[in-house]
């Protein structure tokens, strides 16, 4: 049998329309609304999804290729990392703090939003959204996959990395991303596509990704960088998606634009605490720092941030409803976090530590008006009850807040000396939250939040406040992957391996 | 309304007073001390008399403001519900109006040494 040969190559165009729009038929035996049950009930009207536009035009023929060709750069360079030692090559292993928070919070937070993608991509009804939230969806499986790859030949030295996926789950600092994808995931899939489409691949990845992975160039971790660049063009790609999208909803309709202004409000608030954990590593866990939290939100929240919500005021968009707040929290948040990681830290699965001297003059330096007035003090506070023997451990544990489920260490929006207290009854019960942001985003949907997993209630409820039961239950080895890091093994393993790699001793 | 969704959608509350085994949640918290990260959660049986709640956890747990000893705890300001409060130490937390997962703070004006230190 003679096959005819084709005439000639698609064109690029060509292939795009073959490749992604052609894929979709109009339904005959079946109603659409049965096809796509989740289209309609978050309320926003689409009169046309042939009007979104897929500013990249990518096919899957061609993702695949690009994909394969990153993994095999990839992996080339992360062996090439295990096999010469490259963990002896960071600056103190101190660093390794932020990995293992990262590890244990942020990278999940990709496997989630490949979940995430993968049924958005289903709930959409039209064909170029589908193709691109089924790529992104891919992405986010390849970043956590990478992730995990490169960070595991540290696991193989030190401590903190072997469970993150208990951590993820059951320890208390990582809850605020876990709830973070879990409250998008139990969305509908346009509020799921402002929430990881808009408000973290576009608003909030700069200030996540860039401070880590020049954080992880500036202390000579190998591994991770490699990972940065490998998704650094996906990253492009994701944050065009959740642009195109929302810029698509507001176009749709002009009824959506309360709905979508809501969720922006809602999201970025809900961002915003998730960058607490960022704060922290920025200001004090990197020994070689790249910039302060404070220079990092004035580059990426003020600058561009204030230039994509002045381009987005043309629909009738306002900045998000917590901005000035968020403001106002710049100079104190990493702070008072830190200081929280730092008391209970018998329950963290990393190590933290006192700042030095010369930390503590960098600090002050960088936040003029607060270091020095507010948290110098504290520290030095700190540092005497460590000399006296006596080291400061809270056992007070902490009030949750209902909603981003931190511990409640943030102050009053106008008064950095007292603790924000916010509190809401709803169907005879009392709820406890870190600010009005959080207790406004509760307030609109208390039917969701009224269920959240507390992790130290949860030490209470279900373990009777057994502390031993309940390291062994998030596999924290006491003594071993928690406290200072003044005397832990991996600061003694680190300084060991690295006096023989550079010595004759 | 209280959430979009398909269908009728009611949640069931995680943290009732039920799952405590008999105890509940109590927040205490030092207005302008923050030492402490974050107000303290404690779990006691609602029968605990005020006079127990503080002598026992709270005075523990301050101890490592260098204000501690310092506190006098019959004359300290009180706050519940963010509203001033006059507790009956002899009094047990629910005889003292003390629900599940309810905020008490004090105040103790005149003592901050760790915010004039600098
Ligand atoms: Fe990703
Ligand atoms: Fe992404
Ligand atoms: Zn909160």
């Amino acid at each position: 049998m003679d096959m005819k040969a084709t005439k000639k190559k698609l064109g690029m165009k060509e292939r795009y329309r073959a490749l992604t729009r052609d894929l979709g038929w109009e339904p005959s035996y079946q109603d659409k609304d049965a096809i796509f049950p989740y289209a309609s009930y978050e309320g926003i009207k689409v009169h046309d999804w042939d009007k979104w536009e897929d500013p990249f035009r990518l096919t899957m023929d061609a993702y695949w290729k690009y994909q394969a060709e990153k993994e095999r750069k990839f992996y080339a360079i992360i062996d090439a990392h295990a096999q010469n030692n490259g963990h002896l090559n960071i600056t103190d292993a101190r660093y390794l703090s932020a990995l293992k928070i990262f590890l244990q919070a942020i990278s999940p937070g990709e496997y989630a939003a490949h979940k995430g993608f993968a049924r958005a991509g289903r709930e959409f009804p039209g064909v170029g959204t589908q193709v691109a939230c089924q790529m992104q969806a891919i992405d986010e499986l390849r970043h956590a996959q990478t992730q995990i790859h490169a960070m595991s030949n540290y696991n193989r030295y030190y401590d903190g990395f072997h469970a993150f996926a208990d951590a993820r789950d059951r320890i208390w600092y990582t809850s605020v991303a876990r709830s973070f994808f879990d409250d998008a995931m139990s969305a509908g899939p346009f509020e799921f596509m402002i929430a990881i489409g808009f408000s973290f691949e576009y608003v909030l990845t700069n200030l996540l990704f860039v401070p880590f992975m020049s954080g992880a160039a500036y202390n000579g971790d190998m591994a991770t960088v490699t990972f940065g660049f490998s998704a650094q063009s996906d990253e492009a790609r994701h944050m065009t998606l959740g642009l195109e999208c929302i810029k698509f909803m507001l176009e749709q309709d002009p009824d959506n634009l309360p709905i979508v202004q809501a969720w922006i409000d809602k999201w970025f608030w809900r961002g915003f605490r998730v960058l607490g954990l960022v704060s922290t590593m920025m200001d004090y866990m990197l020994p070689k720092r790249v910039m302060s939290w404070r220079e990092a939100w004035d580059i990426y929240g003020v600058e561009n941030g204030g230039a994509l919500f002045k381009d987005l005021a043309r629909y009738g968009i306002r900045p998000p409803k917590g901005w000035d707040d968020a403001e106002k929290a710049i100079d104190h948040m990493s702070h008072q976090f830190m200081l929280g990681l730092y008391q209970w830290s018998f329950g963290t699965s990393f190590h933290s530590w006192i700042p030095s001297d010369e930390d503590m003059d960098w600090l002050s330096a960088k936040y003029p008006d607060t270091f020095d007035k507010y948290y110098r003090p504290r520290w030095a506070h700190i540092r005497k009850l460590k000399a006296a023997g006596t080291p400061f451990k809270n056992y007070g544990l902490a009030r949750l807040c209902q909603c981003c489920q931190l511990p409640s260490v943030f102050t009053e929006p106008d008064d950095p000396t007292l603790t924000c207290h916010r509190e809401t009854v709803y169907k005879g019960e009392k709820y406890q939250f870190c600010s009005d942001g959080c207790m406004d985003i509760f307030n609109n949907e208390p039917e969701k939040y009224i269920q959240s997993w507390l992790p130290m209630p949860a030490l209470f409820s279900e373990l009777g406040g057994d502390v031993g039961a309940w390291m062994n239950w998030v596999s924290l080895r006491d003594g071993v992957d928690n406290g200072d890091y003044d005397g832990s093994t991996d600061q003694q393993h680190f300084n060991e391996w690295r006096g023989l790699a550079t010595s004759n001793l | 309304m209280t959430v979009k969704s398909i269908k009728d959608y009611v949640g069931v509350s995680r943290d009732r007073v039920e799952n405590f085994n008999g105890k509940q949640l109590v927040y205490v918290s030092w207005d302008h001390h923050l030492l402490f990260a974050s107000p303290f959660l404690l779990c006691l049986p609602p029968e605990t008399p005020f006079a127990a709640m503080v002598s026992g956890p709270l005075t523990a747990l301050v101890q490592p403001d260098p204000d501690a000893a310092a506190v006098d705890w019959r004359t300290v300001e009180w706050l519940k519900d963010n509203a001033p409060f006059t507790p009956d130490f002899s009094r047990s937390l629910a005889a003292n109006g003390i629900g599940h997962k309810d905020q008490i703070r004090f105040r103790t004006p005149g003592l901050n040494a760790l915010l004039n230190a600098a």
